[in-house]
């Protein structure tokens, strides 16, 4: 028996002739955020069902929070929470009464749902709102209930499917120091995400996917380091193509994605200099992050 | 082979109970139009064609039109009402607006989603039927002792017809498709079944047909009741009613588990 929250050993899943997942193997301990980082379909909503035991592996083994899955994926369940990528609230309900009813489906009395109501809401800053019905709510609280909600069962993991997907800047920074205030309450995460930012702030660890594949696992940090290691100057208003030749000899590494160059450089004045001459240019210089990191490895910007 | 399917079944005799809970409660905040809308059109039908028809026909199977014609409007509407409710609003919850996909996430089983579904539908199905008998029974076109005898066999055809329903369900690439079902399947079997007019006026090969229909089952058992006369041959419409129930259960949960859980 594992001791990994999450155990994936060369997992395969296929739909029809299609490798959605490809040999995966990843480990997330207990107490990390782990994430899954990827385009839309690098079968980051996959790996979240197989997980769950929702959906079959073709190969390989999966096990969670001490079970094996699918086998005996509904008792995994238990100790799991689900933030899905698309909310599926009951609209007709209550905040309170979404809560009740799913306190059911993990075996709660209405008593239990009730004792744990007040401190669920007041996570989710849904306090004055326990009556409202949760057709009348923002797409930020409906994010953050079925936050509250995936934490019913007091689950000692938490999957969550994109889960700011959607959000505004500040909803999105409201669910991110809530997820911050979990793990520190100990809870392990597994978030899939295409967000850089989202990742680069929460996770401890991420496994970088594209076609079902791993190309990249680590820290962000230490990725980013190891991938990049320098800074990083974005030019555009010209014509990238035209642009690399000029200032080839002064960077370690160029990139053209869309109207947008990319200079990886330890100097970044020496590029600046180089195209001093060059009217209507806008440069962006900035530290490095995981879009980069994803464009070394893929050759392509991770945005949809 | 038993793990692949273990998901597709339920996982203990109650957990379909909190699916059951949760569309009663969303429900019970429509209950009025609800009860309003499924009971109109059997109402209506009972005494359109009750009196409207009663008065030329006079009598059947040696009873009034009205009174005939009752029993066959509540297993009608028991029918309808369980396949109505599944078709529509459990393909709903299961395609629009993925509720099922949550209780999936949960220690729930797809199979104990389908119990609670079909029991719900079933649960409605017996509202409907019992109203009916009831106004039926006040008007006096029914025994008040009949009812006690009527409601567990408007259960049970709520069960079957959930039950037949949810193959629709698991099948249908959209609910456009839902309208098949109806016109080609249900009303058929309503008029051959003995609910408008006795089953003895269908040519010899239509009444061999019309014998092993399900609603044909639940009609043998309901009109005697409501009429207060000795129903015959009662466990073999039971158990017909419990293969009908039974077996389709277990192949929309078959068909659902490869749908979505694949």
């Amino acid at each position: 028996m594992s001791t990994a929250a999450v155990d994936l050993f060369q997992v395969s899943k296929f739909y029809d002739d299609r490798v959605v997942v490809d040999a995966l193997s990843f480990t997330v301990s207990p107490g990390e955020c782990f994430g899954l980082l990827g385009p839309n379909g690098a079968g980051k909503s996959t790996l979240a069902r197989l997980i769950l035991g929702v959906a079959s592996p073709d190969a390989g083994k999966i096990c969670v929070l001490g079970e094996p899955v699918p086998a005996r994926a509904r008792l995994a369940r238990r100790g799991i929470g689900v933030v899905p990528q698309f909310d599926n609230l009951d609209l007709q309900l209550t905040v309170r009464e979404n809560l009740l009813v799913f306190g059911r489906y993990f075996a709660m009395s209405a008593a239990e749902v009730e004792a744990v109501t007040p401190s669920l809401l007041e996570f989710a800053r849904l306090e004055n709102k326990a009556d409202a019905r949760v057709a009348e709510l923002s797409g930020g609280m409906k994010r953050r209930l079925t936050l509250a909600r995936a934490l019913i069962n007091d689950p000692q993991l938490l999957v969550l499917d994109e889960p700011t997907t959607g959000l505004d800047p500040h909803g999105r920074h409201l669910i991110w120091e809530r997820l911050r205030s979990l793990l520190a309450r100990g809870k392990t995460i597994l978030l899939t995400t295409h967000f850089m930012e989202e990742a680069e702030r929460l996770c401890d660890r991420l496994c970088v996917l594209e076609h079902g594949r791993k190309i990249a696992e680590g820290q962000p940090h230490a990725l980013i380091e190891q991938q990049i290691g320098c800074q990083v100057i974005e030019i555009y208003g010209g014509n990238p193509h035209e642009l690399l030749p000029l200032v080839r000899p002064q960077v370690q590494r160029a990139e053209v994605s869309g109207e947008t160059l990319f200079c990886y450089v330890t100097d970044p004045e020496q590029v600046r200099l180089r195209l001093a001459n060059c009217t209507d240019l806008r440069f962006l210089q900035r530290p490095p992050n995981l879009e980069d990191v994803f464009l070394r490895l893929t050759g392509r910007e991770m945005k949809d | 082979m038993w793990q692949r399917f273990a998901p597709a079944l339920p996982a203990n005799p109650w957990n379909w109970i909190a699916v059951w809970r949760r569309n009663f409660l969303v429900w019970r905040k429509v209950a009025l139009a609800s009860i309003l809308g499924n009971l109109a059109e059997p109402m209506s039908s009972l005494f359109g064609l009750g009196f409207g028809l009663g008065m030329i026909i006079g009598g059947v199977e040696g009873t009034s039109y009205i009174s005939f014609l009752a029993a066959g409007m509540v297993a009608t509407s028991a029918m309808v009402s369980a396949t109505f409710e599944t078709i529509y609003a459990a393909y709903a919850r299961m395609q629009t607006n993925c509720t099922w996909e949550a209780v999936l996430c949960t220690p729930l089983t797809l199979g104990d989603i389908v119990l609670g579904e079909v029991a719900w539908a079933a649960s409605k199905a017996l509202l409907a039927g019992t109203a009916i008998t009831i106004v039926a029974v006040a008007l006096g076109y029914a025994e008040w002792s009949s009812i006690p005898y009527a409601l567990p066999a408007i259960a049970l055809t709520g069960v079957t017809f959930a039950s037949l329903a949810m193959v629709v369900s698991a099948l249908a690439p959209s609910h456009d498709y839902f309208i098949f079902y109806q016109s080609l399947i249900l009303t058929p079997m309503m008029y051959l079944s003995g609910t408008i007019f006795p089953m003895s006026q269908l040519p010899g090969s239509f009444q061999r047909i019309a014998a092993l229909l399900p609603l044909t089952h639940s009609v043998d058992l309901i009109r005697p009741a409501m009429l207060g006369r000795p129903v015959d041959s009662v466990g073999l419409h039971v158990g017909a009613l419990c293969i009908y129930a039974a077996f389709p259960f277990l192949v929309s949960a078959v068909l659902l588990r490869q749908r979505l859980m694949r």
